[in-house]
């Protein structure tokens, strides 16, 4: 098939294999081992995108992952995936891509209008045009600027593919396996040390795939890559990735990789993941990451069809694709030479070579006029025509003067530029490090190492094959010999060829044009010019960091690494201050785009955090039952019969418990057992209240402060022996509470001999509470008397429950008579269900959640974290009762006596009952004492619980107030949007305020 | 990820094994009463939060459980040493050249 810009032979694809794609629903084709990008420009096309901000028709201009316009979306799976980068894209038969932000289509986009209007979009114009009126911010200027702006369109429907995630250490992790990163990996790896190489291409070699002028061991440095991944790969020591990104450089030598496993079959196994993100933990790193080239800076150097020196270079050597037919080579430096001469040497007509530089090299201009091309030395690009690809450049003439004489126009079809080089430090200034300019390189070079690293190669600006092979080999042994003391003679190779030579220029050329009509872009992406960035400094941007913010240069996802130093060099000269005092942004993490789905691996959908689930799980979805979410547990939330809605069911649920008898699930409260000589000792030093004096078969409320006197959690303690409690904790307090009592012992009272074990998942538990709650359960237990004598309110025994083990307390959370039944866990099926299939043959349900809340609500009971927030203390609640006012110290007690905490006007913990019975307040209401404050007016409190009670044929509600133990009988208000509700302050206890239910 | 040496387990491992337990050294007063209010909020509240070495605890709570302290550089959160509880903090000029080891 036809691939008019294929050559003849050579290259690294496979010829023999052609690959069918689609662009824009337009038929192409390419072969195995051909990027999208090389595919598309083997088919002639340049034209590839719509730039963000101008919609300027955009070509593709890098052979690599800091491409900034070559954004494509890929279809797969009937969605597609924006904003891949064409020349990381890797072909396979099938595959589907689009162009992005273009309407109606790539060739004719309205929104190319924005070009024409550019005087009305200068640097910070957001900042300046979308200032007023404020009522605009919201419905008329983000919608506009959201529909307008962006590249890619988000993909609509779920992620269907799979991440992984793999945890590794290694002794030395080199990223990058161009000539430094091999040898370097070479040298660590035959030392024995554990060695891990990733690389972001498909292939290991970097430069060497595309070098033709050089050679290793005197052969074609292709071959040296071959033997060497053979080596490497045939060791056990060393792990090889490629397709592999060095994305992030965290703490202690923490490294993370995205490793893209699938994006390149065209049919992939669905059990493979999409992506792996690879935790390295690297006891030494070796940064190869290489250089890459930089653009010039001159107008229209954005036109599909130009592109960079070396981008050009490695489409011919290593895609076999000729990136035109006529092409110009413009340049600051001697590496773009070699790509005029290699386009020769395949046929190419290179049209002239423009080189900035007065007195170009002499050698290369001899070479060039063996070619017969056309040299023209001090010259420069002014400017460039043609709509969707380049027709023809501009030249100038620099002048002695400093100005640009007109240097006449010359056709071409393709552009190749170089202003340079510069090396790769993301990685190093994402380890901390702090770059160093070297003024002889014209670039920022790593510093010190903060972290356990060492750069090598051209990301240290060393250059030229021999050079950068000996800096890997010195690099990978040292590495290995400061991880892991092994050391290893190996035979250096040597090679000849891939010099940088001179050259290099840094910000915007000078032209002959009218600098306020035309764009010379600095970074392509964000569609930032030469202009802009001058602006930002007249207008007052004078540090890197606020010119980046304000023009938005360097913010793309390359990071910069293609227009930060021109940026500075641009900002440093129209400040005339030196580039070190403009200074450098940090690189952050990641290098570059990482999808959502390898951060987030398995831990998505049911993954996304963990369920817990009691005993009475099954019984309670098979019998309608409802959940609700409490922390990670699923707890049962209400059990509602045919017809029943929530209200309905609860409102049963309480009247049963009150006249009959409820069965409630109870495991997810926190339990924890405390052993040992000093457990009592231990409880009295935590809890507010006493415990030395409890007899063993007894239980008592605890309530537990933090050391500045507010509840933090509470429950009830059993004495099962002299040595030995059974302490529970809230649901979702139990991890912190187990933390906090850990803390103390281990660190203030390391005397005490007690030992703490979380108990919480060992035991189920059943709560069974109403008046019934005694003969109900007393078939089921044995050895132990239930009697009201025997086995008085507040009591702990051991006996069996069905013939196994169990711990039966009497407490109670409702007010009624009640028992909590606990066995292991592995009995707890049995036990739910048992008592569960009895319960309503005896009149009795089973209810959840919401009825607790309401029956202990009757009774004033507090849920902590729900009626009190931190900042309540036990007199605040009304729990003065629960101090032990003689004990010489717990936590919280001279906290207690803080001023603050005795003074006046604290919130107190009071009742609410609405003037209308059947008005519910929301919880979370403010409460005033006017009942039309102004506007400002500070709140007396807020309601913290409110339900409709059964037993009162009413609303009821539970409130902390200003002063409130004192203004029992006071009408207060709850302002709300329909109007102010009048409610009366009551006590917290609504029923039974004797108690006499719970002693019967 | 941080990597925390455990000087009870001996071993280093990553920081999602371990939390950490804020400033070490700060000890509660032994006769709370006697303690006046300022002193009382000196020890719930005030803390040192240096730009430089600092003392914290940690626990290595998914390990063996056991608080121990650290020295920490907050500005390059590099580890300096690892302590047990009850150990004297350790001066910077009798600190061994590697952290952890």
């Amino acid at each position: 098939m036809s691939q008019p810009f294929r050559t003849e032979k050579g290259g690294r694809i496979d010829r023999g294999e052609e690959l069918t794609f689609t662009f824009d629903g337009e038929e192409f084709h390419g072969h195995k081992g051909d990027t999208l990008a090389s595919a598309l420009l083997a088919n002639g096309v340049h034209l590839v995108g719509r730039s963000f901000k101008y919609h300027r028709p955009r070509g593709i201009l890098s052979s690599g992952s800091e491409e900034p316009n070559a954004l494509v979306g890929i279809y797969r799976n009937g969605d597609q995936t924006p904003n891949l980068r064409a020349t990381q894209i890797e072909l396979y038969d099938g595959l589907e891509a689009i162009s992005q932000n273009r309407f109606p289509s790539l060739g004719f986009d309205v929104g190319a209008v924005n070009d024409l209007l550019s005087p009305l979009f200068p640097a910070g114009f957001y900042y300046k045009t979308f200032m007023w009126p404020k009522s605009f911010w919201d419905r008329v200027y983000e919608p506009i600027i959201r529909s307008a702006a962006g590249l890619g369109k988000p993909p609509r429907t779920p992620d269907q593919d799979t991440y992984a995630n793999q945890f590794a250490h290694c002794d030395v992790l080199v990223a990058g396996s161009g000539p430094s990163g091999l040898a370097a990996a070479l040298a660590a790896a035959e030392t024995g040390a554990r060695v891990i190489l990733c690389d972001e291409q498909a292939e290991c070699g970097g430069s060497l795939l595309s070098e033709s002028n050089a050679s290793i061991d005197g052969k074609d440095p292709a071959n040296w890559v071959h033997e060497t991944v053979a080596r490497l790969s045939s060791m056990e020591n060393v792990t090889l990735l490629p397709r592999t990104t060095a994305f992030g450089y965290f703490a202690h030598n923490f490294v993370a990789l995205a490793e893209r496993v699938t994006d390149h079959l065209a049919e992939p196994d669905s059990k493979l993941p999409r992506e792996r993100l690879w935790q390295v933990r690297a006891k030494e790193v070796v940064i190869a990451a290489g250089a890459i080239e930089r653009p010039m800076v001159f107008p229209e150097n954005d036109r599909p069809g130009i592109m960079l020196a070396d981008a050009g270079r490695t489409y011919l050597n290593r895609y076999g694709v000729k990136v035109g037919h006529k092409v110009l080579v413009a340049t600051a430096c001697d590496t773009a030479w070699q790509a005029a001469f290699d386009l020769a040497d395949h046929g190419v007509e290179v049209v002239a070579i423009v080189d900035v530089r007065e007195t170009p090299p002499d050698n290369l201009i001899a070479i060039a006029e063996a070619r017969g091309i056309r040299v023209e030395a001090g010259c420069v690009v002014t400017g460039t025509l043609g709509r969707k690809r380049i027709k023809s450049a501009l030249l100038g003439r620099l002048m002695t003067s400093g100005q640009v004489a007109s240097g006449g126009q010359i056709d071409c079809d393709a552009l190749l530029m170089s202003g340079g080089w510069t090396p790769t430090v993301s990685l190093y200034s994402q380890s901390r490090g702090k770059v160093v300019w070297a003024p002889e390189k014209g670039a920022f070079l790593p510093g010190i190492s903060v972290q356990k690293e060492r750069s090598t190669g051209a990301s240290k600006a060393v250059y030229g094959l021999q050079a950068c092979l000996e800096d890997g080999y010195a690099a990978g042994e040292a590495a290995a010999t400061a991880a892991s003391g092994k050391t290893a003679t190996i035979t250096y190779s040597s090679a000849y060829g891939g010099e940088a030579g001179s050259g290099g220029i840094l910000g915007a050329l000078p032209h002959d044009r009218n600098a306020s009509r035309v764009k010379a872009f600095v970074d392509y992406q964000n569609d930032v010019t030469a202009k802009d960035v001058k602006l930002a400094v007249r207008e007052g941007m004078h540090s890197i960091e606020h010119i980046k913010r304000y023009t938005t240069t360097g913010m793309a996802t390359d990071q910069g690494r293609l227009s930060n130093m021109n940026a500075l060099e641009i900002a440093s000269g129209t400040l005339d201050k030196p580039v070190t005092d403009v200074g450098l942004t940090t690189f952050r993490q990641p290098y570059t785009p990482t999808t959502f789905g390898l951060f987030a691996g398995i831990s998505r959908g049911d993954f996304f955090d963990a369920v817990r689930k009691t005993a009475s799980h099954e019984w309670v979805v098979q019998h309608g039952g409802v959940f609700e979410d409490v922390s990670q547990w699923k707890r049962a939330w209400y059990f509602p019969k045919p017809g029943e809605d929530m209200h309905a069911a609860v409102e049963r649920e309480c009247r049963t418990v009150r006249e009959s008898v409820g069965l409630f699930d109870a495991s997810t409260l926190g339990k924890i057992e405390v052993v040992g000589p000093d457990a009592a000792e231990f409880l009295e030093r935590m809890y507010t209240n006493p415990w030395k004096k409890l007899a063993p078969g007894r239980c008592r409320y605890g309530l537990l402060l933090n050391d500045a006197g507010f509840i933090v959690d509470d429950g009830v303690i059993g004495r099962l022996a002299e040595d030995r409690f059974h302490v529970t904790t809230t649901t979702g307090g139990a991890p912190n509470v187990l933390a906090t009592m850990e803390d103390y012992l281990q660190t203030e009272w390391s005397d005490l001999n007690v030992w703490l074990t979380s108990t919480t998942e060992q035991y189920s538990v059943a709560a069974v509470q109403g008046p019934k709650a005694r003969e109900f359960i007393a078939p089921f237990i044995e050895g132990i008397d239930l009697s009201a004598d025997a086995f008085p309110h507040m009591s702990v025994k051991e006996g069996t429950f069905c013939g196994v083990p169990c711990r039966l307390f009497r407490i109670s959370f409702t007010g009624e008579l009640g028992f909590e039944i606990n066995v292991s866990r592995r009995y707890g099926e049995m036990m739910w269900e048992t008592l569960a299939t009895e319960i309503e043959k005896r009149g009795g349900t089973p209810y959840g959640t919401e009825t607790m809340h309401v029956l202990r609500a009757e009774k004033g009971y507090i849920i902590v974290g729900q009626d009190t927030d931190g900042t309540v203390t036990p007199y605040d609640a009304g729990m003065g009762w629960a101090i032990g006012k003689k004990k010489f110290d717990f936590v919280g007690k001279r906290g207690l006596a803080r001023t603050d905490l005795v003074a006046d006007g604290r919130k107190q913990f009071v009742g609410l009952l609405t003037k209308d019975p059947k008005i519910r307040l929301e919880e979370g209401a403010q409460i005033t004492t006017s009942e039309n404050p102004a506007t400002g007016t500070a709140a007396e409190g807020h309601v913290t619980s409110s339900y409709y009670s059964a037993a009162l044929e009413r609303t009821i509600a539970l409130a902390i107030v200003k002063n409130g133990h004192a203004r029992e009988g006071q009408t207060l208000y709850v302002p709300m949007p329909e109007g102010s509700i009048p409610v009366e302050v009551t006590g917290t206890v609504f029923y039974d305020k004797e108690g006499a239910q719970l002693n019967v | 990820m941080l990597l925390i040496y455990c000087p009870y387990c001996q071993v280093e491992r990553a920081e999602v094994e371990f939390r950490c337990g804020g400033e070490a050294h700060i000890a509660r007063p032994s006769d709370p009463e006697k303690t006046t209010d300022e002193d009382w909020v000196e020890f719930l509240y005030m803390r040192a939060n240096t730009k430089g070495v600092i003392a914290e605890r940690w626990r290595h709570i998914h390990g063996c459980g056991r608080f121990f302290n650290a020295l920490r550089d907050t500005v390059s959160d590099n580890f300096l040493t690892f302590y047990k509880t009850g150990e004297p903090m350790p001066t910077l000029e009798t600190l061994p050249q590697e952290a952890g080891k």
